[in-house]
């Protein structure tokens, strides 16, 4: 009887898996939803993925971000110093029928540039450039500079239609992100059209049979469930209410590895995890000495202190106890196979005895006392991550306290909670997704030089300073020919991190992404979900 | 009213602005700056509240930071969900709470009225979410009987979406429903079951049993009534508990309602949010009160021969 009843249940679940697959619908749960439909709104990392799949844009990351490639762009050059010339793809057509051509770019680069509203603006990959129309299917960016990014920064621009309802044809005329969340202006070209959106509950999108894009369409039907508890998201998958799942929690990795029902899918992400340290105080607010008295100097401004730290932080017991293996050590700015990396940079090893050499040379054989600082809700374990480190450094010699805050709380005391709206803390553990693909965003804003007016060290929250790196980086992001501005920015990295120590990289993350078996989904670099990503693997 | 906008704008004010957590990595400080004041987050503290009262006395809670819709107007849209889900709750607290609370209460001594209480006692005492976690386990991914989480179909009743009208929409409905009821569940029970014996023993149960009273219409007129006053005010309050507090379970079960919004607008502090929920929250006490005093003068003579006699 028992076994007949296993048999039942087996069948059941055999019936109701099949049963999802026959259908070309698909179910996705995902932890984060999009805060707005409207593609100029917020600059955020689940926006980007969703718009991505309805609005397309003129070149996109494979999922590896190894390469850009075409989408609504079909060719790409730059014809002079300071102009790119983009080629648009013929014969595209809008969700509503009407024709994709060269006005669309130019309506959507006058949204993103002129929009007030938001959080995030998509002005930072717009301001500097002027765009102009050669005929309906190709444009020149100008810009003052030579700007060998331009690629790049397309990547992240969406287009929408300029005859988009609402808009009268005009970019900037007080349309809400209301209208673009009611579906209203939700106009696009990508591979799937908008359906609804239940905030909190699902975002449904629909296969657009138009489509003539590079794009694949897997799937007939994408809904997408918004899942944030770790727990019911991976309750869910195993239940068959969805196919896949993203940001699967690391505890529940080994469980689900071992599930025959269930495939996993982890992809190394463009996210560093670092930890800034304060160079330009010369007395640090949570560094003192071991009796817990402030000291005269700064210890953090010598760069053999930070090296000592740096080679303190045994980055394998990182990987290994606290990130359950879904991490790979760091030593620079982005992981393996990116554009620019450094050759010469290898992710420090444990060597206590190195850093105890350091200490002494820089005069501090007897250490001194710290307070490591992180958030504790932001980066896939931050918490404990920033607990091991105190450890580690408190067992050579320099005893650590720790505190963990909420992400709402930290990062406003990160950025500018000390006198003056300088960042309050000494030594702080921070994540960073480099979405351009290559390190001149990393270097620009977290090791340059801090200068609001030219744009620069916007997230140095240590102030790290070198003129000898600004001048390298200031050299590189004008340098348009690919293989000397990749040697441009790895000396960069060399002076930043391999001489200075200006951060000190922990680990690039790792993404997990699970689905039921018989899917397979590529994980992409830069942790979006997507529907496009998800294939049949049989 | 004004005390508590004051208390919840300047709280959040304090813990900072939401452009820290919102801004993307790659803008630099003219984007930062940029956004900020698009927020109006540059003004002064007294500035932002006063423009916020002004507002808030024509009925504009303000816009969210971040949907950049009003505030007012996201929480509503999730209001039925959460209602749904806590009137449910308080049914089945009711439906189940009161009958076996009265069992319990009859037969003190009897091994039923044993299991009853000592299930009680984990009714209140296990944490919602893990019990939900568990109920996840149980019921969806070994039994595959109810799906995991999520709302289901709805259906549009007098303009409201409801879900409890359909069978999907039930088979959702079921789980968090239950999971939010059970500490209500073995409260009603245990104040129904000390009710039920405090009132057993006195004069007027007696008196009604000797003239003759049949059993059934003694328990179900004259101890039921007699015990409803603090099951009803108990119950009244923790209907405003299950709505304003419905939060973990609607998390666990990822059920769209206003528990959710709030946390998650505390997550990235989205001020106009928080402050229109509270306070849409102090009103739905209010009225609650209202509701539980007009229900026991309806219960109880004695509070409308006091009326009358003032």
């Amino acid at each position: 009887m028992n076994r007949i009843a296993r048999l039942g249940l087996a069948l059941m679940a055999t019936t109701m898996i099949s049963g999802t697959a026959l259908a070309d619908d698909v179910t996705i749960g995902i932890r984060t939803e999009p805060s707005s439909m409207d593609p100029y709104f917020h600059n955020l990392g689940p926006n980007n993925a969703m718009l991505g799949q309805i609005f397309g844009r003129l070149v996109e990351w494979p999922p590896a971000m190894d390469k850009i490639i075409p989408r609504l762009a079909t060719s790409w050059k730059a014809i002079d110093d300071t102009t790119w010339e983009f080629k648009l793809r013929e014969g595209v057509k809008f969700h509503d029928g009407t024709a994709f051509t060269a006005d669309d770019v130019l309506f959507s680069f006058a949204r993103a540039d002129g929009y007030t509203g938001g959080n995030s603006s998509f002005r930072t990959y717009t301001k500097g450039k002027t765009v102009t129309k050669v005929d309906d299917f190709t444009i020149h960016i100008k810009t003052e500079a030579p700007y060998p990014l331009m690629p790049n920064d397309m990547t992240t621009l969406m287009i929408m239609s300029s005859e988009a309802k609402g808009t009268g044809g005009e970019a900037n005329n007080g349309i809400k992100a209301k209208d673009f969340n009611d579906g209203l202006a939700t106009m696009g070209t990508g591979p799937y059209k908008f359906v609804e959106w239940k905030k909190g509950d699902q975002i449904v999108v629909e296969k657009y049979d138009g489509y003539a894009g590079p794009m694949a369409q897997p799937w007939d039907k994408i809904t997408f469930k918004v899942i944030k508890s770790d727990p019911a998201r991976t309750a869910a998958l195993l239940a068959g209410d969805v196919d896949m799942i993203d940001d699967v929690a690391t505890p529940d990795i080994p469980a689900l590895k071992t599930n025959d029902a269930v495939a996993l899918s982890q992809g190394v992400s463009n996210r560093v995890i670092y930890i800034h340290i304060d160079q330009f105080r010369d007395v640090s607010p949570f560094v003192t000495d071991k009796a817990g008295n402030a000291l005269t100097k700064n210890p953090l401004k010598d760069a053999r202190v930070r090296k000592a730290l740096s080679k303190m932080i045994d980055r394998d017991e990182i990987v290994e106890k606290v990130m359950e293996g879904v991490a790979i050590k760091a030593g620079q700015l982005l992981p393996e196979g990116f554009f620019g990396r450094s050759p010469n940079l290898k992710p420090d090893a444990y060597d206590p005895e190195g850093a105890k050499a350091l200490l002494a040379e820089a005069g501090w054989a007897d250490g001194f006392a710290l307070t490591i600082h992180g958030p504790n809700n932001r980066y896939i374990n931050d918490g404990k991550i920033a607990e091991a480190i105190a450890q580690m450094l408190t067992r050579n010699g320099i005893p650590t306290k720790v505190e963990t805050m909420p992400s709402s709380v930290y990062f406003k005391r990160a950025s500018s909670g000390g006198p003056d709206k300088t960042p309050e803390f000494s030594f702080f553990l921070v994540g960073w997704g480099a979405g351009s693909g290559e390190p001149s965003s990393p270097l620009k804003s977290l090791l340059a030089t801090v200068d609001a007016s030219k744009g620069q060290g916007a997230s140095n929250r240590g102030q790290h300073s070198d003129p000898e790196l600004d001048a390298v980086l200031v050299e590189a992001l004008a340098t348009v020919d690919d293989d000397k501005r990749a040697a441009l920015l790895a000396k960069a990295t060399d002076i930043g991190i391999g001489r200075n120590m200006g951060i000190i990289p922990l680990h690039y993350q790792v993404n997990t992404w699970a689905t039921r078996k018989g899917l397979k989904y590529e994980a992409r670099a830069d942790e979006r979900t997507v529907g496009i990503n998800l294939i049949k693997d049989n | 009213m004004l005390f508590m906008s004051f208390l919840v704008f300047s709280g959040v004010y304090v813990i900072g602005d939401p452009v820290d957590i919102l801004i993307s990595d790659e803008a630099d400080a003219e984007d930062r700056q940029r956004a900020i004041e698009g927020l109006g987050l540059d003004k002064p503290f007294h500035i932002q509240y006063l423009t916020f009262l002004g507002r808030a006395l024509q009925g504009d809670l303000g816009d969210s930071f971040i949907f950049e819709e009003p505030a007012l107007g996201l929480i509503l849209e999730r209001m039925p969900a959460t209602l749904e889900l806590a009137l449910s709750a308080l049914l089945i607290a009711i439906v189940i709470g009161i009958p076996l609370g009265m069992w319990a209460g009859m037969r003190p001594e009897s091994k039923s009225a044993r299991v009853i209480m000592t299930g009680s006692i984990l009714g209140f005492s296990l944490p919602t979410f893990w019990v939900g976690i568990m109920m996840m386990m149980l019921f969806a991914v070994q039994l595959r009987w109810l799906p995991s989480t999520g709302r289901g179909d709805t259906v549009d009743l007098l303009g409201i979406d409801v879900s409890f009208l359909t069978l999907d929409g039930l088979s959702h409905l079921a789980m968090p429903a239950i999971n939010l009821a059970l500490f209500n569940l073995a409260l009603v029970l245990r104040l129904t079951r000390a009710g039920v014996k405090e009132v057993v023993h006195q004069d007027f149960i007696k008196f009604a049993r000797a003239k003759g009273v049949g059993r059934r219409r003694i328990v179900l007129v004259h101890i039921l009534k007699n015990i409803m006053i603090p099951v009803v005010t108990v119950l009244g309050l923790e209907f405003g508990g299950l709505v304003a507090f419905s939060i973990v379970t609607e998390t666990v079960f990822a059920w769209p309602g206003m528990g959710k919004l709030l946390i998650e607008s505390i997550g990235l502090l989205d001020r106009p949010v928080i402050v229109a929920y509270l306070t849409i929250i102090l009103l739905f006490f209010v009225i609650i009160n209202l509701v539980v005093d007009v229900l026991y003068s309806i219960l109880d003579p004695r509070v409308r021969l006091q009326e009358v006699k003032s």
